[in-house]
């Protein structure tokens, strides 16, 4: 496809540490198409995180270090782009927002000051300019009496509130992707979807493409054209909302939807997915999920699985789809 | 004004517990520094502080309109002489009115806090954002100058100072400064280490602010409530180690009037004309007493914790 906004290959992000070299993320690959949104899902620890500051170059070096791979984006490595270019691209091309509202606003100035000057660094306009534009921001996401808030203080607003100024903040500049690490998982539900039906209006509206980095399932039922499943700092699952929600093919990502609560039909104990993320080590032998994989036999302990093409664009990594083709497969998915 | 403080008393209907307040009155707009001069108000010592040093600052500007005589005219007849009406505080061994030296002093003594502090303040304030935000061995080097002005008595290198540059208050002044560098540093190192974690940072960088706007637009800003606390507590030190080299004849030489100096003039006179010990001595406590009742005034006032 010709529209590809960003395109992550292979790309490796390692910490050094004491402890030796952590990969936290790991060979990743996905991409983004204009006007879509894409969603990274996993648990904590899973190098969601790391891969999308890793986008913007801003991965706390050292330790963090892109040891290899490429980050395209419309064409252009930013692995490789200098400080300087990456200061232009920030806020600017790709801008991203936080997880928490309640800290991503400096406290000690007013919404309109901190809005005038994101909108100043990329944008040489006059004070007075910037402060009409920061006012047109705030009602584009929907913020009432936008002229009185551009006086108050971060403390005076709810977290929903400024989220949403966050999010006008890194609109303000007409970024062509954003995104959005965690932007709801600080915010109680009746929030939560207020947020997102603003991000699914930006990305309708403005056509602006959206990488949701989020732990959350229901989040990216809400509003992802496809999704990415990672584990551990790798890949592990890649396909369509649709698909992934209704056929999920790598045990892990099966796990995960099950461990989701249900209004109906209401089960004895909710099922969890035992253990925890596994501290990713180098020169790891086996599949990462393996030790808590239900389904998990001997190969999965001795060889590293790669992605698998399963077709239309879904890729799982699991040996079950090599073993038995098919057959186990729909075992897998009838145990569910 | 008048009507601000007005609603806030009306919100606000316990005084004592300021956190509290700040709850119920989060409708309203209030710039955070209006919203430190209300707390502030509220505390009687930090007002009282605020009382002592106004009035000794308007001693010094107006130091010729109090007296009739001059800090340097000795009358050799009137030595030592207790508080009179002509003497309000007495003389010292050279006749002079120690009233007189005392009013002058105080340009002398608030000068050195003033410009020691100012001083420190601004070295200190760099170096320490500087390694705070740059971290790695930039932190490494500047920690290390920290330690080592920090390993010595300050007085003992205030005196290794002066003795290298000679002594005058210039040179007292400077080595005021320098020992009070550290202090500064490291305070404000510490803090720019714990905001430089806060997302906000992290959100302006992915806003592609650069290094120095980060700085100046939100690390020093939120950083100026401990440095501010710090310079008022540094001044009564500042004042007080200029006495101390003045008492040790390393400060201002005579006949300036410096109140260390005057103190140790006198000390041979201490057991006959104890007021010309015990007036420069009030003085300074005095001053210093101004300074600390103001600097936990807005260590209280400026507090996020009873803030928010």
């Amino acid at each position: 496809m010709e529209d590809v906004i960003l395109e992550l290959s292979g790309l490796s992000t390692h910490f050094f540490t004491d402890q030796g070299e952590i990969p936290a993320v790991d060979k990743v690959s996905f991409r983004v198409h204009k006007g879509e949104v894409v969603g990274v899902v996993g648990e904590s620890g899973s190098g969601k995180s790391v891969t999308s500051l890793s986008i913007l170059q801003l991965i706390p070096s050292p330790p963090g270090k892109i040891v290899s791979g490429s980050i395209r984006y419309k064409g252009e490595d930013l692995a490789k782009a200098t400080e300087k270019r990456m200061k232009r691209i920030r806020g600017n091309e790709i801008s991203m927002i936080f997880q928490e509202p309640m800290t991503s606003l400096n406290p000690v100035f007013t919404i309109g000051n901190q809005m005038r000057e994101a909108i100043r660094i990329h944008q040489k306009i006059s004070k007075k300019a910037a402060t009409e534009k920061a006012i047109q921001m705030l009602k584009l996401v929907g913020i009432p009496r936008a002229e009185d808030i551009v006086n108050e203080y971060p403390h005076q607003l709810s977290g929903g509130m400024r989220q949403r100024v966050m999010i006008a903040m890194a609109m303000s500049s007409d970024p062509s992707l954003l995104i959005a690490d965690e932007p709801t998982t600080a915010l109680d539900v009746t929030i939560q979807a207020q947020i997102l039906d603003l991000m699914k209006k930006i990305n309708k509206e403005e056509h602006t493409s959206i990488l949701l980095i989020t732990h959350d399932l229901g989040v990216v039922a809400d509003i992802c054209d496809r999704v990415v499943v990672m584990y551990a700092g790798q890949v592990v699952e890649k396909g369509t909302t649709r698909e992934i929600l209704k056929d999920p093919q790598h045990p892990y990502t099966q796990g995960l939807i099950r461990s989701l609560p249900k209004l109906h039909g209401r089960e004895e104990k909710l099922y969890s997915i035992p253990g925890t993320v596994a501290r990713p080590k180098k020169d790891r032998v086996g599949c990462r999920f393996a030790p808590r994989c239900e389904f998990a036999f001997e190969r999965c302990f001795k060889e590293n699985p790669e992605l698998y093409q399963l077709g239309d664009g879904r890729e799982s990594r699991c040996f079950l789809h090599t073993e038995k083709k098919g057959e186990r497969l729909e075992d897998a998915t009838t145990n569910t | 004004m008048k009507l601000d403080e007005k609603n806030a008393q009306q919100i606000v209907p316990n005084p004592v517990d300021p956190g509290q307040a700040m709850e119920a009155d989060e409708i309203e707009a209030i710039s955070p520094w209006k919203d430190t001069f209300r707390q502030l108000r509220k505390n009687r010592f930090a007002i009282i502080g605020f009382t002592i040093i106004i009035f000794f600052i308007l001693v010094a500007i107006f130091a010729p309109l109090f007296t009739s005589y001059t800090y340097h005219q000795q009358d050799l007849v009137n030595r030592l002489q207790p508080p009179s009406a002509e003497f309000w505080l007495g003389t010292d061994h050279l006749g002079r009115d120690i009233f007189t030296r005392l009013v002058y002093g105080a340009r002398v003594s608030l000068m050195v806090g003033f410009i020691a502090v100012t001083g420190a303040l601004v070295f200190g304030t760099l170096l320490g954002v500087t390694a705070g935000y740059f971290g790695r061995w930039v932190d490494m080097i500047i920690s290390r100058i920290f330690d080592i002005l920090l390993a010595f008595p300050s007085i003992l290198l205030a005196i290794a100072i002066v003795a290298i540059l000679g002594p005058s208050l210039e040179n007292a002044l400077l080595a005021i400064a320098i020992i009070n560098i550290p202090i500064f540093g490291r305070l404000v190192r510490s803090r720019v280490i714990s905001l430089r974690e806060e997302e906000y940072i992290m959100a302006a960088k992915a806003q592609g602010m650069k290094n120095g706007r980060i700085i100046f637009q939100h690390i020093l800003p939120n950083s100026i409530a401990p440095i501010i606390v710090q310079s008022t507590l540094g001044f009564g030190t500042a004042i007080l180690e200029a006495a101390a080299l003045g008492f040790l004849g390393l400060g201002a030489q005579p006949p300036t009037p410096e109140w260390g100096q005057m103190l140790a003039d006198s000390r041979d006179f201490i057991q006959l004309a104890p007021w010309t010990v015990i007036v420069p001595g009030v003085a300074i406590m005095l001053v210093v007493l101004g300074f600390n009742l103001i600097g936990d005034g807005l260590r209280d006032a400026l507090d996020p914790k009873m803030k928010n």
